[in-house]
């Protein structure tokens, strides 16, 4: 056995691999060319959702392929897709009300509290948590605590209850963002400006200069102070 | 893995140096002078060795980079004169490229009633938009303008950016944040709804909008489901490998290929969008980068294959600080924000030799300089050099804590690594980090080609040679909503053309003449790491 080294198993195929690699750099080691399962490749995307064991250990667990290294005799299958319901709406239609996850998404009714959710996630989200928020329609709060979500789905693949928890928090998110996050002000007042049409000509303005007056005026230009 | 012995040995010099150096902090700035000097000697851009002419196509004489070189000096998958150009499918609007700018398009194309097809490569989704932590510049706030905003552009991008295009940029700002409010975006803003802003490097107000470290995740996975919910077809692993011509030279339509299968599909269009992004994972000059896997610039020869021009190809931005060590994350970006709190930047011997908040260009190249023309840098097992970013400064100035806050991701980044990074610096070098310049277009996204439109990353002009943070995102917004929206627009009065692949054979030809063959081919669609270690 050379140092360094680990036996890991892809999909229960043995593969000798440098110890310190990620899954995914020791799927291309080993002489995959990735199509599924590799997306941004820095923990974002959620695009490479693994499920792992380690010999003699009963229990699977979860991880990013490209965010995960390998260890000694680590058997691992990627989920590159789960079939997992994602209801449409039009957002439009739908009002932040306590009942409106509920209403899409009833079956959250049934989580049984296991907190194998909480448990896969990469992102160390509470998201048992948030599906007791979403049960009690606490809208706010389920877009909060699950805001770092990268949807790679890895809760929903593990719940006994067969709830879709990202898709759930991305529901509430958005309600979150359009009905309960005030509208901002000096947002409005731009747009009526600019359709009025005086923010426009002001730019014409500089389009016309010259490329030194246009660099005078940015070396001379007011920068604001950071409060 | 924590730092291995040799590493660990040029740490304890940079301990050893920190109390001084934090002491002092007096590192000078560069001269204008200096830096030009050390630009021309470090920067890959400036590098003769990197870049040679292209001898064919629209820009046939400009000298760019070997790697774009490679992939436009190359041939197509397909053979025109073997391949039958019945179509599989017609549809109004082809949209090639599932990111932030495809689906922007997508969903204004769809809005105003055009039968849409979006295509892509990888998962909708899987794109740079999905990875920008930094934010989303626009001009809404009192003491704040659009022609504040197109001035600071301008200067950014060396005054070289096309005028019409940064107005676009500028003026669409405010409409496309009303945008992200409507499909419920969750900005940072304060109770009363103001948005909560900050400087970006070149900004001379603090027009940076955020959703806390995940501002380009926020906006992709919100346009993607919203493309979902309104029911868009989008066909996925998937690329476009050739776009179609009809006799008159405008685009008709696309040739895609389908990863899975391999098998071809015809699609027939009154018009197309090309969002394919840029180049980063085409490795210019072997440096590692920090975008998705995908960001093979695919889209930037399929263009210029079929007539389209290119600008400021010679023009690539690298961030300064990627991540250097552990192996898994080599490129990674790390954030300007750990020497905005005041780390510095230092050497194996654990000297500072580059003020930390240069421009970009600059810090990237003293780092260069460092590693390999001093030969002060510090070397991996995996054989990777870099310099220190010495991050437990940020603590010991700001109070314990701080890094933490401030920093989230990135110390669980490390922290997986068994890298404490209140306790450790961090290894960095220079990663590629965006593709200044694309294909020319104009400000409904059109480009040369008629019916080709283009939107983010893959189009040039817009951020002439340098791009600032957060004018990317605005970009594939503005610029993913104009096409949308010209597309949609020129398809309803636009007859389906007779398919060709012309254009294709008349570049094989010109690669014959120009005695460049060779067996590339391209589109490259998937860097392949197998030959890697």
């Amino acid at each position: 056995m050379a140092d360094g080294e680990v036996t890991i198993y892809i999909m229960g195929k043995a593969y000798r691999v440098p110890e310190n690699l990620t899954i995914m750099k020791a799927m291309e080691y080993s002489g995959f060319k990735l199509k599924r399962g590799v997306g941004c490749r820095g923990g974002f995307c959620g695009a490479c959702a693994t499920v792992y064991r380690i010999k003699g250990d009963y229990r699977v667990q979860e991880g990013l392929a490209c965010q995960t290294v390998v260890q000694e005799d680590m058997y691992l299958s990627m989920i590159p897709f789960y079939p997992a319901i994602k209801k449409s709406y039009d957002l439009e239609e739908l009002s932040p009300e306590e009942n409106v996850l509920m209403q899409l998404y009833p079956e959250i009714n049934r989580c049984l509290g296991c907190n194998t959710c909480t448990r896969s996630c990469p992102q160390d989200l509470e998201v048992m948590n948030y599906m007791n928020s979403a049960i009690r329609g606490d809208i706010a709060r389920v877009a909060n605590l699950s805001f770092d979500c990268i949807m790679c789905g890895l809760c929903a693949s593990r719940c006994p209850a067969e709830l879709v928890q990202h898709n759930v928090g991305i529901l509430a998110r958005r309600l979150y963002g359009k009905y309960m996050l005030p509208e901002a002000d000096h947002l409005q007042k731009r747009l009526e400006e600019i359709e009025e049409g005086v923010r426009e000509k002001q730019v014409e303005q500089l389009m016309k200069k010259s490329r030194d007056e246009l660099k005078r005026l940015y070396n001379s230009r007011y920068i604001e102070e950071e409060e | 893995m924590s730092y291995p012995e040799d590493m660990q040995a040029s740490i304890k010099k940079v301990e050893k140096t920190r109390r001084e150096r934090m002491e002092s902090d007096d590192f000078p700035m560069l001269s204008p002078e200096e830096k030009e000097d050390l630009l021309q000697k470090y920067h890959p851009d400036y590098r003769d060795d990197a870049f040679r002419q292209l001898k064919i196509g629209a820009n046939s004489g400009d000298s760019l980079p070997h790697e774009v070189v490679d992939i436009l000096e190359a041939r197509s998958m397909i053979d025109p004169d073997d391949f039958a150009l019945e179509p599989d499918r017609d549809v109004d609007v082809l949209i090639i490229g599932g990111g932030g700018a495809g689906c922007s398009a997508s969903l204004v194309a769809d809005e105003m009633g055009a039968d849409v097809l979006q295509v892509t490569k990888l998962r909708m989704g899987d794109a740079n938009t999905m990875m920008a932590q930094g934010g989303i510049q626009i001009a809404d706030k009192e003491n704040d303008s659009p022609a504040i905003h197109y001035l600071d552009v301008m200067g950014g991008g060396g005054f070289e950016n096309k005028p019409d295009l940064v107005k676009a940029l500028v003026m669409d700002g405010p409409r496309v944040a009303r945008w992200l409010e409507e499909l419920g975006y969750m900005f940072d803003k304060d109770e009363d709804g103001r948005m909560v802003t900050r400087h970006g490097g070149g900004t001379s107000r603090m027009r940076m909008h955020s959703a806390r470290d995940y501002s380009g995740a926020e906006v992709m996975r919100t346009l993607r489901d919203e493309v979902q919910n309104r029911d868009i077809e989008y066909i996925e692993f998937s690329p476009a490998v050739e776009l179609l011509l009809d006799d008159n030279g405008s685009c008709s339509g696309a040739v895609i290929y389908d990863l899975e299968l391999e098998e071809y599909m015809v699609v027939r269009a009154r018009s197309v969008i090309l969002a394919t992004g840029g180049f980063g994972r085409i490795h210019v000059s072997g440096f590692p980068t920090t975008n998705h896997y995908g960001a093979t610039a695919d889209g930037l020869v399929m263009a210029y294959r079929a007539g389209a021009n290119l600008l400021f190809m010679d023009s690539t931005q690298f961030h300064p600080t990627g991540a250097a060590f552990p192996e898994q994350i080599v490129g990674l970006l790390i954030t300007e924000k750990v020497r905005g709190l005041g780390a510095h930047v230092v050497n194996a011997e654990g000297e500072q030799f580059v003020y930390p908040l240069e421009t970009r260009d600059a810090e990237a190249s003293a780092i260069i300089r460092e590693c390999e023309g001093r030969d002060l840098g510090v070397t991996t097992p995996t054989g990777m050099t870099g310099v220190w970013l010495d991050s437990p400064m940020i603590d010991q100035i700001h109070g314990e804590g701080t890094l933490e806050n401030e920093l989230p991701a990135m110390y669980r980044q490390f922290d997986r690594f068994g890298i404490d990074i209140t306790e450790n610096p961090m290894l960095v070098f220079p990663t590629l980090h965006y593709q200044n310049g694309g294909v020319e277009i104009d400000d409904s996204g059109e480009t040369a080609v008629e019916n080709l439109f283009i939107a983010g990353e893959t189009s040039g002009g817009v951020h002439g040679k340098n791009r600032l943070m957060g004018n990317s995102l605005l970009e594939v917004l503005v610029f993913g909503r104009r096409a949308g929206r010209a597309a949609a627009e020129r398809a309803q009065n636009q007859d389906y053309g007779d398919l060709t692949l012309e254009h294709v054979r008349n570049y094989h030809s010109e690669m014959e003449a120009e005695s460049v063959e060779n067996d590339r081919i391209s589109p490259l669609l998937l860097p392949d790491y197998r030959e890697e270690d």
